[in-house]
């Protein structure tokens, strides 16, 4: 894949978009209170983690956060290259009433977040549901669109976006490259 | 390690990988957490039609399918001989072809007779779960009871297992056996000499007449059902006297580890294979193995209903 790879975020520029999305979140909802961020398996989880720790430097309030598994509630069962595998899912405590803030890596055909939807309303009744990307790439195939965008992002069907946010900020990056043969 | 399973049917554990075991068991403990919450359904088998097909009475391990597919979202819908036209003379394979023509998603198969699910599999495109055939096999217990053994002891490799009774009519015992020694444990059976079949060396078990000796140092107990409807003649002389030499008590109990604990694949005979105050003790993990039952069968419904699309797609 090594020739074929374009780097479209670097570190720096992925943690000042994070840094600008906690900052958002907390200004649409007036603070922190009754807040749940929720990463999406297994894309958003590293991120999710991350704006909660923004929001903690910001604000000084840990805010109650989870993850999501969206295998059971997808509708590409049958699609090729679809995995089964499942993974865990943690909610803390009731999200009645409260706002969730769903974190995922790439916004591309909605249908995850659709599932992701799906799946939090089988928890409890939210009082809103906000939608947090780090990389939006068009291609829409549903009505769903994010609250916070960390960059739109042009690309082709042919093409994948990485997301790596392992490790320290200056290994982070968002790389873009050709769909290889078997993906 | 694998993400599908790479089979159409599950008929017995007897040539299920230990990657296999793994993906199911693994797969099921993420079932487990949908049974937790509040809505215990989740949509991934909307759509699919499971069929229960029972040529033996059964209440739990039908039941047990069934909850297993409404979780899942799948249409269940049971088919029993006792009011299907088997008694009118149809054989087996034109009552499942019948079926088949309804096109449903997953078989799931009970029949008297060993082999008749694997005879059914070889003939149907649809896939095909062994829900017990005669004394051969019955895979979703022998897995659910593997679920319990990880989930309580937190590994199944290295632990020493009794398994105690009526070993030869036992379909349970054979699949538990290929199970826990794909999976590492070591293996004991325990029973009166007609019921331990002749070639228990062949299954990688240690065979003993002698319950004292057999409990020593046991991590677990599964005990097994006098299952009088199984044995065509006597294969010991009264009750009275199995209880005697076979039943498991608290008493008996004390000679395995101290945390020890006992299984049993229901229904219990009460005060016969199982006393009543072990059944109800602590020790006892009779309810959790119920429990997980469900959660390994919609890992097998999950993982089957998938694997067809994969087919034929």
């Amino acid at each position: 894949m090594g020739s074929k790879e374009k780097v479209i975020m670097d570190g720096k520029s992925i943690d000042r978009a994070l840094s600008r999305i906690a900052h958002e979140i907390l200004e649409r909802n007036k603070g922190a209170d009754d807040l749940i961020i929720i990463g999406i398996c297994t894309g958003g989880i590293p991120l999710a983690r991350i704006i909660v720790d923004k929001i903690k430097k910001i604000e000084g309030v840990e805010v109650p956060s989870g993850y999501i598994d969206i295998t059971l509630y997808r509708d590409d069962l049958s699609r090729i290259g679809y995995h089964p595998k499942l993974k865990k899912t943690e909610i803390p405590g009731s999200i009645d009433d409260k706002t969730i803030v769903l974190v995922d890596d790439v916004l591309y055909t909605g249908r995850t977040i659709r599932a992701a939807m799906d799946a939090l309303i089988d928890f409890g009744r939210p009082k809103a549901i906000q939608l947090a990307i780090l990389v939006d790439r068009g291609h829409r195939e549903l009505p769903i669109r994010a609250d916070f965008v960390g960059r739109n992002v042009p690309t082709s069907r042919s093409e994948v976006v990485d997301v790596k946010v392992e490790g320290e900020v200056k290994e982070w990056k968002v790389v873009i490259r050709e769909r290889e043969e078997n993906e | 390690m694998s993400d599908f399973l790479s089979r159409k049917d599950i008929l017995g554990l007897r040539d299920f990988t230990r990657q296999e075991i793994e993906l199911v068991l693994d797969t099921a403990a993420s079932m487990e957490d949908i049974l937790q919450r509040e809505i215990k359904k989740v949509p991934s088998l909307r759509g699919k039609t499971v069929v229960n097909l029972f040529f033996e009475p059964s209440t739990r391990t039908r039941t047990s399918f069934e909850i297993a597919g409404k979780r899942l979202s799948a249409d269940v819908v049971n088919f029993s001989a006792a009011v299907s036209s088997v008694k009118k003379g149809e054989t087996l394979l034109d009552t499942a072809r019948n079926i088949e023509a309804m096109k449903p998603d997953v078989l799931v198969v009970r029949h008297s007779s060993s082999g008749a699910p694997h005879f059914l599999a070889r003939h149907l495109s649809v896939p095909v779960v062994n829900a017990g055939d005669g004394r051969h096999e019955h895979p979703s217990q022998g897995l659910l009871d593997l679920y319990t053994i990880r989930k309580v002891k937190g590994r199944i490799e290295g632990l020493n297992v009794l398994i105690l009774g009526d070993i030869l009519h036992s379909r349970v015992a054979r699949s538990d056996i290929y199970g826990l020694t794909t999976m590492g444990a070591k293996v004991t059976i325990c029973g009166p000499s007609p019921l331990i079949p002749r070639e228990y060396q062949a299954l990688g078990v240690e065979a003993t007449w002698d319950i004292n000796e057999a409990l020593r140092g046991k991590d677990v107990v599964i005990v097994l059902r006098i299952q009088l409807e199984r044995m065509e003649s006597s294969f010991f002389p009264s009750i009275r006297e199995y209880v005697r030499y076979f039943g498991l008590n608290r008493e008996r109990m004390k000679l395995a580890k101290e945390d020890a604990i006992v299984m049993h694949p229901g229904p219990v005979n009460r005060g016969w294979e199982l006393a009543d105050d072990l059944a109800d003790s602590d020790v006892s993990v009779i309810l959790q193995q119920v429990e997980a039952g469900v959660a390994v069968r919609m890992a097998i419904l999950y993982l089957l209903a998938h694997v067809r699309e994969e087919v034929e797609s």
